[in-house]
């Protein structure tokens, strides 16, 4: 059942790969890549049950408040990036 | 100094929740230092008033977290169904509400319930407007009906 | 009782990862990044808390359910603010929704 559900997560990170790399603008990218994020979480905790190491959830703890963090970065960073330059070029 | 204090005691439950250690003189030792040191950067960066840690409403909270998760799992419903294209085609709308909350921590708690249903976005919050954008009908009228907006008030004034 | 919380905990996983790829699906079909943003609301949600409250069954009342519940907790409290960070700058870029707008004016104003 673990092997199923990381299973499920697999096939959906890689639909948030492809949207990621289809774009079509950047901010797709951001909300591609951030649930990319969310879903690398669950894999962990996942991972951890099925190798039998629950340590690994304090990885996936870290790594939430990490992907928090860096999305909204990246976003604000685009933001001002958009903001000097012409919107169109952001994409 | 009572805000501080809860802080300190929610800080050391989870400290010792996510360490494991409970008998370790001196791991306690530093952790009871990391907490109170946590509790004093907060202090001075203005976190311990009403809407930095909002504690006092815990207990209305406990009424409000079970009602806002029924409706997230019934709106996660709606948008599997629009997705899978089992109710026709979606219908995005851009809708405006009113938040009729007196303090900011009210309507940002609205705002923020909001965005966590599945199928509505809060776009901005200005003054006491909200700029909403939905993926289907169903949406646009729960919201419209007002209800998640009179049980925020009740719970934050 | 051991039995019936397996059962449950297999419902909860089977539910999520179905739950994960319909959010997966409408992250690549809606039309555009505001409808997009739906299909990643769902993955935060629902899928991601069904999936680690099956994880919280099997465990049973142990600290590695205290820390899944900690996961949860933490996604559900900041996801939220990052969709609302991303859709304002998509507003402020320029980006408009496709679809029906029945506000009275448009939403591309700062607040400040």
């Amino acid at each position: 059942m673990f092997a199923a559900a990381g299973l499920a997560l697999l096939v959906t990170m890689a639909a948030a790969l492809a949207r990621a790399l289809l774009g079509p603008t950047v901010y797709d990218r951001i909300l591609a890549v951030n649930a990319f994020g969310t879903l690398t979480v669950g894999l962990i905790a996942v991972l951890g049950f099925l190798m039998g190491r629950p340590e690994f959830l304090d990885i996936a703890l870290v790594y939430a408040l990490i992907n928090f963090i860096s999305t909204l970065a990246v976003t604000s960073y685009v933001r001002s990036a958009a903001a000097r330059t012409r919107p169109d070029e952001a994409g | 100094m009572l805000r501080a204090l809860s802080l300190a005691i929610g800080l050391a439950v989870l400290w010792l929740l996510l360490s494991g250690y409970w008998h370790e003189p001196l791991l306690l030792g530093l952790g009871l230092a990391s907490v109170l040191l946590s509790v004093v950067v907060a202090g001075r960066m203005g976190g311990l008033d009403d809407e930095g840690h909002p504690v006092h409403l815990l207990g209305r909270a406990l009424i409000y977290w079970p009602w806002l998760i029924k409706e997230i799992g019934l709106a996660n419903w709606d948008v599997a169904k629009a997705i899978l294209g089992w109710q026709g085609p979606i219908e995005p709308t851009v809708f405006a509400v009113r938040a009729s909350q007196a303090s900011d921590l009210g309507r940002v708690i609205y705002a923020n319930s909001i965005t966590l249903t599945p199928g509505t976005v809060t776009l901005e919050l200005a003054g006491d407007r909200l700029l909403v954008h939905a993926l289907t009908r169903g949406a646009v009228e729960g919201l419209q009906g007002g209800e998640m907006d009179r049980r925020v008030r009740r719970l934050a004034g | 009782m051991a039995l019936v919380l397996d059962l449950l905990s297999w419902v909860a996983i089977l539910i999520g990862a179905a739950a994960m790829l319909i959010g997966a699906l409408g992250l690549l079909r809606l039309p555009d990044v505001f409808a997009r943003m739906h299909g990643a609301g769902m993955i935060d949600t629902a899928g991601l808390t069904l999936i680690l409250l099956g994880l919280m069954l099997q465990a049973g009342l142990t600290l590695i359910a205290v820390k899944l519940i900690l996961i949860v907790l933490f996604v559900v409290y900041t996801s939220p603010m990052t969709s609302h960070a991303l859709a304002r700058a998509c507003l402020l870029a320029g980006l408009r929704p496709l679809g029906r707008v029945e506000a009275d004016e448009g939403g591309g104003r700062s607040s400040r």
